[in-house]
């Protein structure tokens, strides 16, 4: 395993009801640093459960994670302390409502980090100059706009400064006119050399941040390449009538 | 001061109705110092329902926790000595769920004085026990409710920055419960502050007690009954505005 990797999957599978629904099925991959993996696939595909299992949000009926060469599956490891280091963002923002958007940043680095309470706020005005919500610190996630949460969302990730931020269908819960802002949030991180997988319905995004794309059918990893790959000839039944649905 | 208003009433010759009532009032609050009954009787009514609640508090939260981390996670859980932990202290809060729930408080109050602790006199203690651990069972029942109702991507959101179960029930889930069973805690101390006036059962003077007392001293039911009745109504009210505007303040937090 070179030094570059970050997530080695090896087998992973996930099966409900014994083994009627094959969920994930044998997945094999690895995912470098540096590398922006976009996950597609159609519903029920087992794209998300793919990415939540990277985190162990679902616990995988067998196969093994490497997270930076650890096994997070065996039950010798505290998976609590490599989540750290794997930030997550969701489809709904899940930011905590009684909380303002500083106590949202604040509060897993002032508990985890042990960071003060000074150098916290100084690292989440910074975050949030990033994202344009510098105005926007002492606000509630109710007073936020759908876009705005979900940009609050990512940069509560990094808070942690994680190695890898995984992305479960980041814009799928927004108006039109916000999933820009959040995916040039996402370029940005990208140019800047975040690790990141991404399971996303936008093609545009796909196409133009990814450096990999994995198309998913049936529990299965059905094709792995480069957007180029994937989008400019595919070879693939199942992606053609896939592309030509979503495109 | 008695003697002052006795005077007043030697004085009035013949009766008319505020004579009468004032008469009634006389005899049934100021002759022999009875107003104490119903001072003292509400001591001991405070001092119970405040106990009460902390215990009820203490065990609620805690047969809450027990009941809904088994629900949510006994399913998904691997097999070990924790699960099998798990599923022991579960089935412990669900027999205490329901027998508490499923008897009367007077009959849960007399067997703690007569059966449980026949050896001990110390009626205000046991009458915090029966009706903190009476309580208890219908805070916790409250608070699982509130527990439950929190969305899961909450509980994945702090697990997914490595929280640990622990840490995200204290730091996340918890609090936005609290705040969304509220109205149902404060009704159940309503309820409980009302309930301890079965506490004459055991022979503990509360202010149930302490009224119905000064009845059969005087026997003229309507002052002390009244009396009492007003104290608890006026207790609650009070009770009520103070929820009503910690309620405000905690919703104002979010808007």
């Amino acid at each position: 395993m070179s030094d570059n990797t970050i997530i080695k999957v090896s087998g992973l599978k996930k099966y409900y009801n014994g083994d009627q629904i094959k969920a994930l099925d044998d997945i094999n991959t690895t995912i470098n640093k540096g590398e922006v993996v976009a996950i597609i696939g159609p519903s029920g595909s087992g794209k998300s459960t793919f990415l939540r299992s990277l985190n162990l949000l679902e616990v995988p009926t067998d196969g093994s994670i490497l997270f930076e060469g650890v096994d997070i599956t065996s039950k010798e490891n505290d998976i609590n302390v490599h989540r750290q280091k794997m930030g997550m963002v969701f489809q709904h923002f899940n930011l905590f409502p009684h909380l303002s958007v500083m106590g949202n940043m604040t509060l897993a680095p002032r508990k985890l980090l042990k960071m003060s309470k000074e150098d916290a706020e100084k690292k989440a005005k910074e975050l949030l100059k990033m994202v344009a919500l510098e105005d926007r610190a002492e606000a509630y996630p109710s007073q936020l706009s759908g876009g705005q949460k979900q940009r609050i969302a990512i940069v509560r990730a990094l808070m942690m400064s994680p190695d890898v931020l995984l992305f479960d269908e980041p814009t799928s819960a927004l108006d039109p006119e916000m999933v820009g802002e959040v995916l040039d949030v996402m370029k940005k991180l990208a140019q800047d050399g975040m690790t990141m997988a991404v399971v996303t319905h936008e093609m545009g995004f796909a196409r133009e941040v990814a450096t990999r794309v994995i198309f998913m059918e049936n529990g299965k990893i059905a094709l792995d390449g480069t957007p180029d790959e994937v989008f400019n000839n595919p070879s693939n039944e199942r992606l053609k009538t896939f592309l030509a649905k979503v495109l | 001061m008695n003697s002052l208003l006795l005077a007043l009433m030697a004085d009035s010759g013949n009766q008319s109705w505020f004579d009468k009532t004032k008469d009634d009032f006389v005899n049934n609050f100021i002759t022999d110092d009875r107003y104490m009954y119903i001072v003292n009787g509400l001591k001991i009514t405070l001092q119970v329902t405040f106990f009460a609640l902390l215990l009820g508090i203490v065990l609620g939260i805690i047969m809450a926790i027990i009941r809904s981390t088994h629900d949510k996670t006994v399913a998904t859980m691997r097999p070990g000595i924790g699960k099998f932990l798990l599923k022991v202290l579960n089935a412990i809060a669900q027999v205490y769920l329901t027998v508490v729930r499923g008897t009367p408080v007077v009959v849960q109050l007399m067997i703690a004085y007569y059966i449980i602790f026949a050896a001990s006199n110390n009626k205000v203690g046991i009458a915090i026990l029966a009706f903190g651990i009476n309580s208890g069972a219908y805070v916790a029942e409250i608070i699982r409710s509130g527990i439950m109702s929190i969305d899961n991507g909450q509980f994945e959101a702090g697990r997914s920055l490595g929280f640990n179960y622990a840490q995200t029930m204290i730091y996340i889930i918890i609090p936005q419960a609290f705040k969304n069973v509220l109205p149902a805690l404060a009704n159940e101390f309503i309820v409980l502050l009302k309930e301890t006036s079965v506490s004459g059962y055991v022979g503990l003077q509360d202010m149930s007690r302490g009224g119905d007392i000064i009845r059969s001293r005087t026997y003229s039911a309507f002052m002390p009954l009244i009396a009492v009745a007003i104290i608890y109504l006026v207790i609650v009210m009070f009770f009520s505005k103070l929820v009503a505007i910690l309620e405000r303040r905690l919703r104002n937090n979010e808007r």
